[in-house]
């Protein structure tokens, strides 16, 4: 067990974010800094994500160090019924950090407790995406200058949408006020509901996107309907397209709101809300870069600041 | 003589453990998870017996075994109200009801399909979020178990 791995969003503190956040702006100001020369670090994709993936290795690429790994777990060992535990000690003997991402949940917990080479959790299921939440974070740092007091709206699928329950537990430290627009079926969780009647946050549940909701935030935060959660296709054809954001919804919303997106997005974002200055998934997207270096320097251990003499 | 029979019903042990007050829905899992099956003493199982308590309960008594706390302890997952007896020499020599521990390893199945504990040879892991409702957590895949539903491996 390696105690700069980072599996859950929960696991960091409020001062480890705000540090995390702090470090990201430095990597948004100075992307190429070597500082991973010599290290070898492992990208092990038992489960397909271009997006994860290709951010996790330019921000690896960019600090000089060196990747392999592998992005389809069918090309691996993995196939041939090797266990998790096996795999995760063949490659720590090669390697100095481990990013992965698993289809099943918990895998990147049970990951770190077989090695003490740090793990870095790139989305285990339905389960955790910390990298994701943090990236999440640092586009609502960024555009709203702050965390704490925003409204925030989540729209869509917040039944299985693993991004929008990691973002409501880290926003936790920050006292916010959520909306949730969803369907019957795609309703927050039970749990995390519990989790903020526990935690103090308010919350106000919706099944309607209405005006009145898109007016009163600070962020809308939406978020694909995704077919691969669904166990009934035909579920997902009746409820795929009830929550769409069209440019003209905009019209009387708040000049400080932004419009997020983990993408990729299918139909919940209409393509003309892009030319709104409101639109922010694109740069979303390049956050996460950013990010993601904060937090690889993080898991070995670098501090980024002492190294640049700040 | 109707009293000579009760009295032999629920017979005095010599030695050993009599864990009794346990709800009889959950007699068997009780059994499981102790691993009473695969003791070779002399083991005595009741279920639908009259309590003042609970009105019918179950009750198991065991000769010549004192489980070690933390395990007859995980009983306390399935029936927390249920309370140990030890027996020494016909007397009983304590008497205590099961505490729930932190954590428990083993025993408990993830209902989560999705789970990396239903997918490796590895032991689950969960934590007591709610003593109350006994309810636990999943180390791994944080999935909710509450008592009714928890499926003993």
């Amino acid at each position: 067990m390696n105690s700069n791995s980072l599996v859950s969003i929960d696991d960091i503190s409020r001062d480890d974010i705000l540090d995390l956040l702090e470090r990201a702006r430095f990597f948004e100001e100075h992307p190429d800094h070597k500082i991973l020369d010599g290290k070898v670090v492992a990208t092990l994709f038992f489960e397909p994500s271009t997006r994860t993936r290709l951010s996790f290795e330019t921000a690896v690429n960019r600090l000089g160090g060196r990747v392999i790994g592998f992005s389809d777990a069918s090309t691996t060992s993995s196939s041939k019924g090797e266990t998790l535990k096996d795999t995760i000690k063949m490659v720590s003997n090669y390697v100095d950090l481990i990013i992965m991402r698993h289809y099943l949940e918990g895998a990147a917990r049970y990951a770190t407790e077989v090695t003490d080479t740090p793990v870095i959790n790139a989305g285990d299921g339905a389960n955790q995406h910390p990298s994701q939440t943090m990236l999440d974070l640092y586009s609502i740092f960024k555009t709203q200058g702050k965390l704490d007091n925003l409204t925030i709206t989540m729209v869509g699928d917040l039944k299985y949408g693993r991004t929008v329950h990691s973002l409501l537990m880290a926003m936790r430290y920050f006292n916010p006020t959520f909306h949730f627009v969803a369907c019957e079926e795609l309703r927050m969780p039970k749990e995390y509901k519990e989790f903020c009647d526990k935690n103090g946050i308010r919350y106000h549940e919706h099944t309607e996107f209405t005006p009145e909701v898109i007016n009163n935030s600070d962020i809308l935060y939406m978020t694909r309907v995704q077919r691969e959660r669904f166990t009934d296709i035909m579920e997902y054809e009746r409820v795929k397209n009830l929550y769409t954001l069209r440019a003209d919804m905009l019209a009387g919303s708040r000049p400080n709101l932004r419009v997020l997106h983990p993408l990729p997005r299918v139909n919940e974002i209409a393509y003309d809300v892009d030319d709104s200055p409101k639109a922010y998934y694109f740069e979303q997207a390049r956050n996460g870069l950013y990010a993601r270096q904060a937090i690889i320097c993080r898991a070995l251990g670098i501090d980024i600041f002492k190294e640049a003499n700040l | 003589m109707k009293a000579a029979k009760k009295e032999l019903a629920v017979a005095a042990l010599c030695c050993g453990t009599v864990i009794d007050h346990v709800p009889n829905d959950v007699l068997f899992k009780a059994v499981k998870i102790l691993g009473i099956e695969r003791l070779k003493t002399h083991v005595t199982i009741g279920n639908n017996l009259s309590s003042k308590r609970l009105g019918s309960k179950g009750i198991i008594k065991v000769a010549d075994v004192e489980f070690p706390e933390d395990v007859i302890n995980r009983i306390a997952l399935i029936a927390p109200h249920a309370k140990i007896n030890i027996i020494r020499d016909f007397e009983v020599v304590e008497k205590r009801p099961v505490t729930l521990p932190d954590e428990i390893v083993g025993i408990v199945k993830c209902d989560n399909p999705k789970c990396i504990t239903n997918n490796e040879p590895m032991r689950t892991r969960f934590s007591v979020i709610d003593r109350e409702n006994v309810a636990i957590r999943c180390h791994y895949c944080g999935r909710t178990v509450t008592s009714d539903n928890a499926i003993i491996d």
